[in-house]
């Protein structure tokens, strides 16, 4: 219980998708000019990371890893298939991301009218297809470790646009130098938190 | 054909995984073998390393074939299990095992009659795994050599344990106290040797902003280590002399 | 998006037509190659891409590699779906593009693994997130998908290139800042630090990424004031 507790601390603060990795930065900084939005996006992430992670754990372990065949039969044992594991991966976002779509929109019409437009958009969040990664690289033990993770690795990244959304709002009240308005304060302004955010390092549950 | 048809979608559909999937599988089974023996020789380019050759990756199996005289797969107690290949073993698996099950591999080299042991390290850094090779010289508490490797520390910082300056302070320092109790190799931030010339203090200095990946090194090293014990141990008469 | 499918139904055959007619690196051709170094930089202006940018400029090298793998993939890719534009059927037209860009990102990553190893060491995971790189998608959806084979071409080895000069600028101040060392050797010369310099070591910390590529922003658009957004 505390090693889940630890990974899913370590994985919305220290290893934030956002101020450690940058992952998802292009939907960051272009749907984050209103708090609402923001969040609409920040949910439909977590709710996909939370998916899609252990999804493709399933399929690593099972399926494309070297050895992990084996569960067919000892002649499969050899098999390699993880050089696949990049377009399996990107196939699963995709299709759970239309999946999601469809049955939100079915059966929560209100929800699918906030998310709408942002659940095709997260196909190509990177933080998403960064989550799978970092799982693979990660060698979790078991599903239910790697669902934490992407559920974590999900609420960092609506934390980190709702935090810079906020902000956003309100500058634009403050006289910022023209050419570093919009995106260049934007890109300072997170490299500050990214700052903060560092303080987190190195804490242990 | 109608382009927006569901037949026609479909055929698309199952012609480019077609492709895609033979184009793929083609290249991947080509370069199999190039990138296997990439590995390979890249383990055995560390662990020659450690025993202070150093070597190109092309030259590397070679040497290693000529300086490795024995790959051993320990069992705990210190006994050798002959069936399994210890090159073979990835010390990743091996540590998900219960600690009865685990091999231990060891590799002894013999330069111009001068032998090491070269024990495979790995541990955690701040992100991610980190791993090495450290080689005891023939008194089996001496240390000829180090090398560490890592998947995502932070570049500049904790990233530097891949680099000749740090691993050299470790060339020297001792990981048995005069009792003869295993203590490892502190990495130590508050070190007050930063040259490294104390090579009796068990410590080398820590790389700055990288505190937590040079806790990870001192952890995998004594962790590693002492599963090695009965093994230095019970062949041991150099060490009992020394004291 | 839905104007620019309707753009490749009025004039499907523009490659052919354009062939004779014009010259290879006509002046609007080597528009496609120079907007994106500046006015249309698909960092700084068009805000895509970042995602995977910013974590591997910590020093120059992985920086190049990264630059010179999203070229390959990029103007691969274009060129595969400008040949593909009339035959890919609308509705599953994302997923064919995420197809065709994972499966250029494999060949690169494998041919990387069996030919420079030690960079894709280096560039681990990076090198999968080219497939969701928004750049790689964003050209595909708004400019392969209407254009012929040739300009798609110039287009994406221009819109990597402007990609890759960013990355590029930052992993030099960045290395040259933090570690005193350019592609790994060290420039800055031992006198310098006899005389009290310290490397800046918080240069390679990743925020320094964001806020170096904001200063980038700043210069750029005060010196092309055409670029200042209103807000």
């Amino acid at each position: 219980m505390e090693a889940y507790l630890n990974l899913f601390v370590k994985s919305i603060f220290i290893e934030n998708m956002i101020f450690a990795y940058f992952l998802g930065m292009c939907s960051y900084l272009a749907v984050s000019k209103t708090v609402k939005t923001a969040v609409g996006l920040g949910l439909a992430v977590i709710f996909v990371l939370a998916i899609t992670v252990p999804i493709n754990f399933l399929l690593d372990t099972y399926l494309l890893r070297p050895g992990a065949l084996s569960w067919m039969g000892s002649q499969y044992a050899t098999l390699d298939l993880s050089f696949l594991s990049f377009i399996m991966f990107i196939a699963v976002i995709a299709s759970m991301v239309q999946l999601v779509e469809m049955v939100v929109e079915k059966f929560a019409p209100a929800l699918y009218g906030a998310l709408g437009i942002f659940l095709p958009l997260i196909a190509v969040n990177c933080a998403i297809l960064g989550g799978s990664l970092f799982m693979q690289q990660k060698d979790f033990s078991g599903v239910a470790e790697s669902a934490v993770y992407g559920l974590g690795s999900g609420i960092g990244w609506l934390l980190a646009i709702l935090a810079i959304a906020a902000i956003r709002e309100k500058i634009t009240y403050s006289n910022v130098p023209a050419p570093l308005r919009g995106l260049g304060i934007t890109f300072i302004i997170t490299g500050l938190m990214a700052l903060g955010f560092m303080s987190f390092m190195g804490i242990k549950l | 054909m109608n382009r927006d048809s569901n037949l026609y979608t479909f055929i698309f559909a199952t012609i480019m995984v077609l492709v895609v999937a033979s184009a793929l599988a083609f290249t991947a089974t080509s370069l199999k073998d190039l990138q296997a023996s990439n590995v390979r020789k890249e383990k055995m380019q560390n662990i020659l390393a450690t025993i202070g050759i150093e070597t190109d990756r092309e030259k590397a199996e070679t040497l290693y074939n000529k300086y490795i005289v024995e790959e051993l797969s320990l069992i705990s107690g210190g006994k050798i299990d002959s069936n399994s290949n210890a090159f073979e073993l990835e010390l990743n698996n091996e540590l998900k095992k219960p600690i009865a099950e685990q091999h231990f591999p060891l590799y002894v080299a013999n330069v111009e009659g001068v032998k090491s042991y070269v024990v495979p390290l790995r541990g955690s850094g701040l992100w991610n795994a980190i791993w090495g090779y450290i080689a005891l010289k023939e008194d089996k508490n001496t240390i000829q050599g180090a090398v560490f490797d890592h998947v995502g520390e932070t570049a500049g910082l904790g990233a530097e344990i891949t680099q000749q300056w740090f691993q050299n302070r470790f060339v020297g320092e001792k990981v048995f106290d005069e009792a003869g109790n295993l203590v490892g190799i502190n990495v130590s931030k508050t070190n007050n040797d930063p040259k490294d010339l104390d090579k009796d203090d068990h410590e080398v200095d820590a790389i700055s902003g990288a505190t937590i990946t040079g806790d990870g090194v001192t952890d995998m090293i004594k962790e590693r280590l002492q599963h090695y014990l009965p093994y230095l141990k019970s062949a041991d008469e150099s060490l009992a002399s020394n004291q | 998006m839905e104007k620019n499918v309707s753009n490749s139904k009025q004039e499907p055959t523009i490659l052919f037509v354009n062939k004779e007619r014009e010259p290879l690196l006509s002046k609007k051709n080597r528009k496609l190659l120079s907007d994106p170094m500046d006015d249309n930089n698909p960092i700084t202006v068009q805000v895509l891409g970042i995602c995977s940018a910013l974590a591997i400029t910590v020093q120059l090298k992985p920086a190049l590699v990264m630059s010179v793998s999203v070229m390959a993939v990029m103007a691969a890719s274009n060129v595969i779906i400008s040949l593909l534009r009339n035959l890919i059927p609308n509705r599953i037209r994302i997923i064919v593009q995420l197809v065709v860009v994972a499966a250029m990102v494999i060949l690169v990553d494998q041919v990387l693994r069996a030919y420079a190893y030690d960079v894709s060491k280096e560039l681990s995971i990076f090198i999968g997130l080219i497939i969701t790189n928004c750049i790689v998608m964003g050209r595909l959806e708004a400019f392969a998908l209407g254009h012929g084979v040739w300009k798609s071409f110039l287009d994406g080895i221009g819109n990597a290139a402007g990609y890759g000069v960013i990355l590029i600028i930052v992993a030099f101040f960045r290395e040259l800042l933090g570690s005193g060392k350019l592609l790994g050797y060290q420039v800055i010369p031992d006198a310098v630090y006899a005389m009290g310099y310290e490397n800046n070591g918080l240069m390679l910390l990743s925020p320094m990424a964001l806020i170096t590529v904001g200063i980038l922003i700043w210069i750029q658009r005060s010196r092309n004031r055409g670029l200042i957004e209103k807000n």
